[in-house]
C-alpha cells in the first residue's frame, strides 16, 4: 500500500528514518483533500442536475441555513485541519531536534556548490559521505547569499544562510546514492547546483575516513573515493585532470561536449581564439587556462558573467597541470595533426 | 410594501437614445479627465487585461523552455529575468488591481446605489499611479530586468548586478495606487450607501471589497517601507538585510510576508465576492448563509495578517513561530471553508442555469477546495519540509490564484460584460473557451503537484532528467490553456464591435447592480434607490429586466 501511493504521487524513495512517516502523513492528508473536493464537486452535480432551471419565470424558497449546520461547516474541516496540523507539527519538532549522539558534518553553500567538513579533517566538494544508520547532523551556513539544502529522497530542506548557522539531522536507512538540490533562488548557476549524498556502509565509512585521516592523501580535497567503489588509481595527466575537474566542480558549469553553459566549454578550447569583455582577443593557451583558473575574473571571454571563484590555492600544482593535459586532450578532431589536405569533411565525434 | 418609483422607472431596456457613461462625452480627454467610477474601472480593466496578456505570454515562454531538461530558447539569466517579470506583472500589475481595480470600482458605487464612488478624483489618481508604477517597472524590466522572483530575497536582491531598482520603485508606486483604492471604498461603503442598506442587506460582492481593502490600508505600507530599504541598501549600502553589514535576511522574509501573505487575500477575496454574487444569480436563490460568507470576508482579511511565518518554516525561525504560525494558518482555512460549504448550499432548491459565467463557478469550486486544501497541507508544517519552494508550491499557489482568482475574474468578466457594454457575447464559443480553460488549467498544474512531490525545486532553468515528461504535460497543458484565452479575447472583441444589444438585466439577477440602467447613466440613478431587502431574493417573480425590491 505504502510503495504502490508513493508511486502513484511521484514521492522519490524513502531513504531516511522521516521519510516514511511524513509519507503516511502525506497519504492521508492527500487522500482526505481528494474525499473532500469530490464531496464538493458531487454535491454541486447533484444540486445541479435536481435543482436546473425548468422556466425562466421561476422563483425559489428562501433558505437560511440553521445555526447547527453552520456549526457542522466549521467543526468538520476544522478538526481534520487540527488533526493533520498536531500529527505533522509532533514530527516537524522531532525533525528539528537534532539527537545528542549525532555525528557533525559543516555545510557551506556558495555559488553553486556545497562545501563540507568532517571534523575528523577531511572535506569535499559536492559530496558529501555518510555512513547509514547513523544520525547525522548537518550544521549548515552561506558565503553569499541564501541557498537551502534539499535531499528529495531523505524529506529534509534548510534554507542556508550567509552570517548565521542553522542546522539539520537525518539518519539514512540504506547504502546509496542521492542528490542534493538547492532550493532556494540563488542566480544563474541555482539550478546547477546539485550535489550528491554517498550514504556507505558504517564500515566502508570508516575506512575512508581512516584513509583520509593518515593524510595518504591530504592533499586532496576531495576525498578519493574507496577502493570499494572501484575508481582506478592515478593514471596519466589527462585521466587525473578528469578526476580533478570533477571532483573540483569544474563540470558544473563547463561542458565537454561543446554546449554553452555557465562557462564557456572546454572542447576545442585549446588554442581558440577567444573575445574578451574587453573587445581584446586573446589565445587559450596553457598561460591563458593557469590565468583562468587562479583569477578567472581578471580576463572573461565575452558573452559570460564574471561568476567563477578563484582557485588560487585551491588547486594544487600538479592538479592544475593536470587540468590543462585534460582540457588539451579535448579536442573534437583530435585525430587529425598538421594540416589537412584535399577537401576536409567535417569529422564525426567518436564517442 | 413597495420600494420608489426609482425602481419601476427603470423598468424595461432604457431607451435608445438616453446617454449613458461610454457615449456621454466621447474624446479622449473625456475619457482622460473622467470622475466617473464607471470609466476609471473600465480604464484598469483594459490596463489589467494587457498586463495579464503580457504575464501569460512570459509563463508559455518558461513553459517552452522547460521542455528540455538542459539549456534550451534561452539562457539561463534569460530565464531568471522572464520568470521575475511573469510574478512581478502577473501579481502586481494584474490580480492585486484587477477585481478591485476594474469592477470594485464599476460595480460597489451601483450595488450600493450611490452615484459615484467617495473621492471620485482619488480614484482617478490611483489609476493614474498604476499606469506610472507600471511604466517605471515595465522599463526596468526592457532596461536589464531583475533576476530576484518577484520575492526579492535579500541579500540576493541587494547584491545581484541586475537593475533592481527600477521594478522596486514601480512596486512602491503600485503599493500607493492600492491604498489609494482601499481607502476610497472604505469610504464609500461607510458613507454612501443608499437608505435602508444597513450592512446585513450588503450585497456580498461589496463585503469581498471591503475587506480586500481593509488589508490594502493596513498591508501595502509594510511592503512599501519593505523595498525601500531595500532600494537603499541597493544604492547605499544601508545593510539592514545583508549579513556581511550586520544584517538579518530573514527579518526581510519576515517583513515581506508581512505584506505578501494577506495580499493573497487581496487578490481572493474579492474573487470571493464574484463567486458569492455569480451563484446567487445563476442558481436564482438566496445566499444560503449570508451572514456567515460577509463575516467570513472580515474573518479571512483578520486573520491573514497572522499567518506570515508559514512561508518560513525551513528559513531558520524557531521551531515554536512554525508551530504557532502553522495553527493560525489552519483557521484561515475555515473561513474558506465556510464559504465553500455555503456557496454549494446556495444551489440547494434553486434554479440552476448553465452558463458561461456558471462554468467558471464550477471550476473555481473545484480549483478552491484542491488548492485551498493543498495549501492547509503546507501549513501542516513537517509535510511543507519536502515541499517547500518546490513546483508542489508553485502548483499551490496557481490554483488559487489562477484557478480561483482567474477563474472569478472570468466569471465577472462574462457575467458583468453586458452590465458594462450592453453588448452580448457568443454563449457557445463562451462556453467552448471555458471548457479548454478549465481543462488546460487542470493539464498544467496537476503534473506540478506531482514535480513537487518528486523533488523539483522551483526557479530552476535546467533540471535532472528524470523530471521531464511531467514537464512536458504540463507545458502542453499550458497551450489549451493559452488558446483557451485566445478564444475569448476574439469573442468579446467581437460582441464589443459587433454584439447584440442586450436587454437591461438580461440574467434576471436581483443583485442589486442591476437596478440601474445597462450600460448605466453616467450619474447611474435618476433618483437614488431605497433599499427594503436583502440582495438575491428569488421569492417572488418578475419579467427579466425589473427587479422589485419590496
Amino acid at each position: 500500500m505504502n510503495d504502490f501511493l508513493r508511486r502513484m504521487l511521484f514521492l522519490p524513495e524513502q531513504a531516511s528514518t522521516f521519510a516514511r512517516d511524513l509519507d503516511r502523513l502525506h497519504f492521508f492528508v492527500i487522500l482526505t483533500t481528494f474525499v473532500m473536493s469530490f464531496l464538493v464537486g458531487t454535491t454541486a452535480i447533484l444540486f445541479f442536475v435536481r435543482f436546473r432551471r425548468r422556466s425562466e419565470t421561476q422563483t425559489t424558497p428562501h433558505i437560511e441555513p440553521p445555526m447547527w449546520l453552520e456549526a457542522l461547516f466549521v467543526t468538520i474541516p476544522l478538526s481534520f485541519f487540527l488533526l493533520w496540523f498536531f500529527v505533522g507539527f509532533n514530527e516537524f519538532v522531532r525533525q528539528q531536534t537534532p539527537p545528542a549522539d549525532a555525528m557533525d558534518v559543516y555545510v557551506m553553500g556558495k555559488k553553486w556548490m556545497w562545501k563540507f567538513a568532517y571534523p575528523d579533517g577531511p572535506n569535499a566538494i559536492n559530496v558529501l559521505r555518510v555512513p547509514a544508520g547513523r544520525n547525522v547532523r548537518l550544521l549548515m551556513t552561506s558565503r553569499d547569499v541564501i541557498h537551502s539544502f534539499y535531499v528529495p529522497e531523505f524529506r529534509i530542506k534548510k534554507d542556508v544562510l550567509p552570517g548565521r548557522y542553522t542546522d539539520q539531522w537525518f539518519n539514512a536507512v540504506a547504502p546509496g546514492r542521492f542528490q542534493i538540490l538547492c532550493a532556494e533562488y540563488c542566480g544563474a548557476g541555482h539550478s546547477v547546483m546539485r550535489g550528491e549524498v554517498i550514504v556507505m556502509k558504517p564500515e566502508e565509512y570508516e575506512t575512508w575516513l581512516a584513509l583520509q585521516k593518515r593524510g595518504a592523501l591530504a592533499s586532496r580535497q576531495d576525498g578519493s573515493p574507496t577502493e570499494i567503489e572501484g575508481t582506478p588509481a592515478l593514471g596519466n595527466l589527462v585521466e587525473q585532470g578528469k578526476r580533478v575537474a570533477a571532483e573540483k566542480g569544474c563540470l558544473k558549469c563547463h561542458s565537454i561536449d561543446g554546449t554553452r553553459h555557465i562557462g564557456p566549454t572546454w572542447l576545442d578550447l585549446y588554442h581558440r581564439r577567444e573575445r574578451l569583455t574587453t573587445g581584446a582577443f586573446i589565445d587559450a593557451d596553457e598561460a591563458y587556462l593557469t590565468r583562468s583558473m587562479m583569477d578567472p575574473a581578471a580576463e572573461i571571454v565575452d558573452g559570460y558573467q564574471p561568476v567563477m571563484p578563484g582557485y588560487e590555492g585551491k588547486l594544487t600544482a600538479p592538479e592544475t597541470s593536470a587540468l590543462v593535459e585534460y582540457i588539451k586532450s579535448l579536442q573534437s578532431d583530435a585525430v587529425r595533426t598538421g594540416p589537412s589536405e584535399g577537401p576536409s569533411y567535417a569529422p564525426l565525434r567518436n564517442n | 410594501m413597495r420600494l420608489s418609483e426609482t425602481t419601476d422607472s427603470l423598468a424595461g431596456a432604457p431607451p435608445l437614445e438616453t446617454l449613458n457613461y461610454l457615449t456621454d462625452g466621447t474624446t479622449v480627454m473625456s475619457w482622460v479627465n473622467t470622475r466617473d467610477h464607471k470609466r476609471v474601472g473600465v480604464m484598469f480593466l483594459a490596463a489589467v487585461l494587457v498586463a495579464f496578456f503580457l504575464g501569460g505570454l512570459f509563463a508559455l515562454t518558461l513553459r517552452m523552455k522547460l521542455l528540455q531538461p538542459g539549456p534550451f530558447l534561452m539562457d539561463a539569466l534569460s530565464y531568471n529575468r522572464l520568470f521575475t517579470l511573469h510574478g512581478v506583472v502577473m501579481i502586481f500589475l494584474f490580480l492585486i488591481p484587477a477585481i478591485p481595480g476594474a469592477f470594485g470600482n464599476f460595480m460597489v458605487p451601483l450595488m450600493i446605489g450611490a452615484r459615484d464612488v467617495a473621492f471620485p478624483r482619488l480614484n482617478l489618481a490611483s489609476f493614474y499611479l498604476y499606469l506610472l508604477g507600471a511604466a517605471i517597472a515595465i522599463w526596468g524590466m526592457v532596461h536589464g530586468g531583475a533576476d530576484t522572483g518577484w520575492t526579492f530575497y535579500t541579500p540576493y536582491s541587494s547584491t545581484t548586478p541586475t537593475q533592481v531598482l527600477p521594478i522596486l520603485l514601480g512596486v512602491f508606486v503600485l503599493g500607493f495606487s492600492s491604498i489609494l483604492t482601499g481607502l476610497n471604498f472604505i469610504v464609500t461603503v461607510h458613507t454612501l450607501r443608499a437608505p435602508g442598506l444597513n450592512w446585513m442587506r450588503m450585497p456580498l460582492f461589496v463585503w469581498g471589497i471591503y475587506g480586500t481593502s481593509i488589508i490594502q490600508v493596513l498591508a501595502t505600507p509594510v511592503l512599501g517601507i519593505t523595498v525601500l530599504i531595500v532600494a537603499v541598501e541597493r544604492f547605499a549600502g544601508f545593510g539592514m538585510f545583508d549579513p556581511a553589514r550586520g544584517g538579518d535576511p530573514v527579518l526581510y522574509q519576515h517583513m515581506f510576508w508581512f505584506y505578501s501573505h494577506p495580499a493573497v487575500y487581496i487578490m481572493v477575496l474579492p474573487a470571493m465576492g464574484v463567486i458569492s454574487e455569480t451563484v446567487c444569480t445563476f442558481s436564482r436563490k438566496n445566499p444560503f448563509g449570508y451572514r456567515a460568507i460577509a463575516l467570513s470576508s472580515l474573518g479571512i482579511a483578520f486573520v491573514g495578517f497572522f499567518t506570515w511565518g508559514h512561508h518560513l518554516f525551513v528559513a531558520g525561525q524557531s521551531t515554536f513561530d512554525a508551530g504557532a504560525f502553522g495553527l493560525l494558518s489552519m483557521l484561515v482555512g475555515i473561513f474558506t471553508a465556510i464559504k465553500v460549504f455555503n456557496w454549494v448550499g446556495t444551489m440547494y432548491r434553486g434554479a440552476i442555469k448553465f452558463t458561461t459565467p456558471f462554468a467558471y463557478i464550477c471550476g473555481f469550486l473545484y480549483f478552491i477546495v484542491f488548492g485551498g486544501m493543498t495549501g492547509i497541507a503546507l501549513a501542516t508544517t513537517s509535510l511543507d519540509i519536502h515541499w517547500h519552494d518546490t513546483y508542489f508550491v508553485v502548483a499551490h499557489f496557481h490554483f488559487i490564484m489562477v484557478g480561483a482568482s482567474v477563474m472569478a475574474f472570468l466569471a465577472a468578466l462574462h457575467y458583468w460584460f453586458p452590465k458594462m457594454f450592453g453588448k452580448t457575447y457568443s454563449e457557445g464559443w463562451g462556453l467552448v473557451a471555458a471548457a479548454l480553460i478549465i481543462l488546460g488549467f487542470n493539464a498544467t498544474f496537476v503534473p506540478q503537484f506531482l514535480l513537487g512531490n518528486y523533488g523539483m525545486p522551483r526557479r530552476y532553468y535546467q533540471y535532472p532528467d528524470h523530471f521531464q515528461a511531467l514537464n512536458v504535460a504540463s507545458t502542453a497543458g499550458s497551450t489549451l490553456l493559452g488558446f483557451g484565452f485566445l478564444i475569448i479575447l476574439i469573442y468579446l472583441v467581437i460582441a464589443l464591435r459587433w454584439g447584440a444589444r442586450c436587454t437591461q438585466n438580461p440574467w434576471g439577477s436581483k443583485g442589486f447592480e442591476w437596478l440601474s440602467a445597462s450600460p448605466p447613466p453616467t450619474h447611474n440613478f435618476d433618483e437614488i434607490p431605497t433599499i427594503t431587502q436583502m440582495p438575491h431574493d428569488y421569492r417572488t417573480h418578475e419579467p427579466p429586466g425589473v427587479i422589485r425590491v419590496s
